[in-house]
């Protein structure tokens, strides 16, 4: 169900709408001040719980009226039960886990759905910084390499790969760049990814 | 020192109860009274009132000063008042002295009518779930069906948990901070030595030291002492005292050699003047006895299953008497009713006492959390 409000929201938010059912149970991790929670309690009437580290995003979080809770992402969910959500959220965020690994196992563990994006290290305007010699910084990767918190970026293509060897089945895979969708050369002409996932069936 | 934020004078007033009280432990309080004091206005709905829940040595006087000469405000006025977090132009706040206080409400050191002496030791073990039935007798007497919030930090913060399984129909928000949903062994452990400094001290004489002309000051005061060091943490005293000397040099004496023990025996002498000791043995053992989730076969989550409020968690990083750990059992057991709770983790130095300090982040959502309750 797209809504008339999404305008003013970020491209993939409105892209994640599509991908969560009306009134699901949806857990953001690493939801910020709960802008993306704030829009699908209002377009889908999900209830949801975002989870949020730092002290100034976990208080505009609660003025925003979210059901937050600080924890680090990097501990795990130990505090949430199996299949206990429809929907786990990790929305560029990915890249700046340390326990990539144990962060996917364990969304995939809490939600029936996974939705998991982030920057495509593989578009091609990144990857003429690197053949000029230099570390990319654009708009969806705005940092120095020396102040990044970004220390697990990765290609489409790579997530492909670690999808396949975790055991992951991709649903639903979209890539878009500036708000549009990529069909064609997405690794390389695509500035955003944005997968859909469950647990292959055993 | 500005004032222009506090209730204010205030005054405490005295409810009676004659309807017999069942306690938890089958024992009956056939009447008692219990101590309270209000701050701002009731409205016409009765839909603002909050109620304020004391820990271990907490009482009913939470805010403002008797006389404009107190040298201190009740004991959580940094949150309390017009325009701070807990805003008494909004709320209408009800603070209480629990049954079992040595502050004015019936306990072991008030006179047992029937007896026109002291209840001493014949004063009953009361628990968790007899303050919050108690407290829900005080609401009805105060004409109030409904809490807008019920607030506790530590114990109090036991009972704002049990107000949701008890009384789930009668609680909007409730605030469970710095709190756990039992004491663990080594909690436990600590309560076991301080009653015992206090039952060993020669002048307990088992309880009934008001009819000997005694007080068990030694036993109450190593009980503080040893109270105090677990609710500091450890960088709090290394800051605070360190090693510091008291007087400059080492004189190989056991007297006060060394800065923390001045902290700790000032604390200890202070509080062995004002509390009294039946009541802190009462205090500790509602602490232990604590454990909604027992009769669920330690299930948390079934044990509050009932409950409809929305929840506010809080913990803070360096209290390890009731570590953030604890919060987050009773945050996974709300989650797993789905209930509403925002669970904070305040980064502090000072320990189990961070709840009481007016750190500015817990401050800002305990604000931000009030200002969007409706009333």
């Amino acid at each position: 169900m797209m809504n008339a409000n999404i305008t003013n929201i970020r491209p993939d938010f409105a892209l994640i709408t599509n991908w969560i059912g009306n009134k699901a149970k949806v857990l953001d991790l690493g939801c910020g001040d709960g802008t993306l929670l704030t829009h699908l309690h209002e377009t889908l009437e999900i209830t949801g719980y975002g989870i949020e580290k730092d002290d100034s995003n976990w208080l505009a979080a609660l003025k925003n009226g979210v059901d937050v809770i600080q924890m680090n992402l990097e501990e795990g969910l130990s505090g949430f039960e199996d299949q206990s959500f429809d929907t786990v959220i990790l929305s560029q965020t990915l890249q700046a886990m340390h326990n990539t690994e144990s962060i996917v196992h364990e969304m995939l563990r809490v939600g029936r759905e996974v939705i998991v994006t982030f920057p495509n290290f593989g578009y091609w305007r990144n990857r003429i910084q690197i053949t000029f010699g230099t570390m990319p910084v654009s708009k969806s990767l705005p940092y120095q390499w020396y102040d990044t918190p970004n220390v697990h970026l990765c290609t489409i293509n790579d997530f492909d790969k670690f999808c396949a060897q975790h055991q992951v089945e991709v649903i639903e895979r979209k890539v878009i760049t500036d708000g549009q969708d990529v069909h064609v050369l997405p690794n390389l002409m695509g500035n955003l990814a944005m997968y859909r996932l469950r647990k292959q069936p055993t | 020192m500005s004032e222009s934020n506090s209730v204010g004078i205030v005054k405490a007033q005295v409810a009676h109860f004659t309807q017999p009280l069942t306690l938890k432990s089958g024992a009956v309080l056939p009447q008692y009274h219990l101590t309270y004091e209000t701050y701002g206005e009731l409205n016409a709905a009765k839909t603002n009132a909050v109620l304020i829940c004391h820990a271990l040595s907490g009482n009913h006087h939470v805010a403002g000063r008797y006389t404009p000469e107190d040298k201190y405000p009740g004991w959580w006025d940094n949150l309390i008042g017009p325009g701070k977090p807990l805003d008494t132009n909004k709320f209408f706040v009800i603070g209480l002295n629990n049954l079992g206080g040595c502050h004015g409400s019936s306990g072991p050191s008030s006179v047992n009518p029937l007896t026109d002496r002291p209840y001493s030791a014949t004063f009953p073990v009361v628990t968790v779930e007899d303050w919050v039935e108690s407290q829900a007798r005080l609401l009805d007497y105060l004409g109030i069906e409904q809490l807008a919030a019920v607030i506790g930090g530590s114990l109090g913060g036991m009972q704002a948990l049990q107000w949701n399984i008890a009384y789930p129909e009668r609680v909007r928000h409730a605030f469970v901070i710095a709190s756990a949903p039992n004491l663990t062994a080594q909690n436990m452990a600590f309560n076991e030595v301080a009653r015992q400094a206090i039952i060993t001290d020669p002048e307990f004489f088992e309880g009934d030291y008001y009819n000997h002309g005694t007080v068990p000051r030694r036993g109450l005061r190593i009980a503080r002492m040893l109270g105090h060091i677990t609710y500091l943490s450890d960088d709090v005293m290394g800051e605070k005292f360190g090693r510091k000397l008291r007087h400059g040099d080492v004189k190989y004496s056991f007297d006060v050699e060394f800065e923390m023990e001045s902290y700790l025996r000032y604390q200890g002498d202070k509080f062995a003047g004002e509390f009294d000791a039946n009541t802190y043995l009462r205090m500790t053992r509602a602490l232990d006895y604590f454990d909604p989730a027992l009769e669920y076969e330690g299930d948390l989550s079934m044990a509050l299953s009932r409950a409809k409020a929305k929840f506010v968690v809080i913990s803070f990083t360096t209290d390890w008497r009731f570590s953030p750990a604890r919060s987050r059992e009773i945050v996974k057991a709300l989650l797993d009713n789905a209930l509403p709770v925002k669970y904070a983790e305040v980064t502090s130095a000072h320990g189990h006492d961070a709840f009481l300090m007016p750190d500015p982040y817990y401050h800002d959502i305990m604000r931000a959390y009030l200002e969007q309750i409706k009333v």
